[in-house]
């Protein structure tokens, strides 16, 4: 019963600042905390995945949400800045 | 006006389709239909200790194909609008330098992650993990690698070998189903071994090896495409 509570008061705090990381993502006015914020999201909604006992699924969205998306959205921003410059 | 309105109204709609959702979901207290057949009979008929990889690979292995699929068309897809003129080609990336600690960091890390990557992929019918999150974490080997050295070279030869190879014994061993057990896909053409073995539950672990060699090589082709397309500045 305790471990259970304890359960569920984790999942909601990594929930909340998933939407807290969320919303900073949209709001933030500089494209890179705005790619690193997304790449946190991803990182929450993995320790979720692990927590709801979906081990599989939790290694997929660390790698690739929080680990490859971030690094080619930086390259794409790299390209944009070379442009606008 | 209008604009806030129809946000408005899709967020309305929104509400509506969650909340009539909402109100006829029963949690389930236990398994029933197909689920319950992987769930009790998917040790004894597949032999994989992972009942994920089971479904994965063996009940579901035809969709997995497709996935690959999917994968090697983005591949290629990317690779076609990335490519570079012969002239860009010959171009160097400028960047001010990377730190000390990265390349430190990347030569000790480096041969870890990779191995790490194999460990996931050949223990899949065993561990959480399978082909698919293999070949991602060998690609973020190759990340660092590219962060440490953005000039790096990657043999794309070696790519293309190894995703050509793994995609067609992919195959082979699919058709090979069809000579030996029970039709395309079928898993059991090496005999199941020992429930929990490194080389058991037939041909999932050879089949999750190819499957992540190729998932590896296909991102890190896609990674090297965009360290390539740096270069024209």
């Amino acid at each position: 019963m305790n471990n259970e509570l304890i359960y569920i008061i984790l999942a909601i705090g990594i929930g909340v600042l998933l939407i807290i990381m969320a919303i900073i993502s949209i709001l933030n006015e500089k494209l890179s905390i705005a790619v690193i914020a997304a790449g946190v999201v991803s990182l929450f909604a993995s320790i979720l995945f692990l927590l709801m006992s979906a081990p599989d699924v939790a290694m997929t969205e660390a790698a690739i949400g929080s680990g490859l998306s971030t690094l080619i959205f930086f390259y794409v921003l790299n390209k944009i800045k070379k442009y606008n410059d | 006006m209008i604009k806030n309105f129809l946000i408005g109204l899709v967020l309305a709609s929104f509400v509506f389709m969650f909340y009539n959702l909402y109100i006829t979901y029963e949690p389930k207290t236990e398994l029933s239909g197909i689920a319950a057949h992987y769930a009790e009979k998917g040790g004894a008929e597949v032999g994989a200790a992972n009942l994920v990889t089971a479904v994965v690979v063996a009940y579901r292995g035809f969709d997995t194909l497709g996935e690959v699929t999917i994968l090697f068309l983005t591949a290629s897809i990317i690779g076609f609008f990335l490519k570079l003129s012969k002239k860009d080609e010959e171009r160097v990336i400028v960047h001010h330098g990377t730190s000390e600690l990265l390349i430190t960091a990347s030569q000790i890390l480096i041969p870890i992650i990779f191995l790490f990557g194999v460990y996931v992929f050949m223990n899949g019918h065993l561990t959480p993990g399978g082909g698919f999150q293999g070949g991602a974490i060998i690609a973020s080997g190759v990340v660092l690698s590219i962060m440490a050295n953005p000039n790096r070279e990657i043999n794309h030869h070696a790519i293309l070998w190894i995703e050509s190879i793994s995609g067609i014994s992919f195959i082979i061993i699919g058709v090979l189903g069809i000579a030996i057990a029970g039709g395309f896909l079928d898993m059991r053409i090496f005999g199941l071994g020992k429930f929990g073995d490194l080389f058991s539950a037939g041909a999932i672990p050879v089949i999750y090896s190819f499957i992540g060699l190729k998932v590896g090589a296909e991102i890190s082709n896609i990674l090297n495409k965009y360290q390539k397309s740096q270069k024209e500045s």
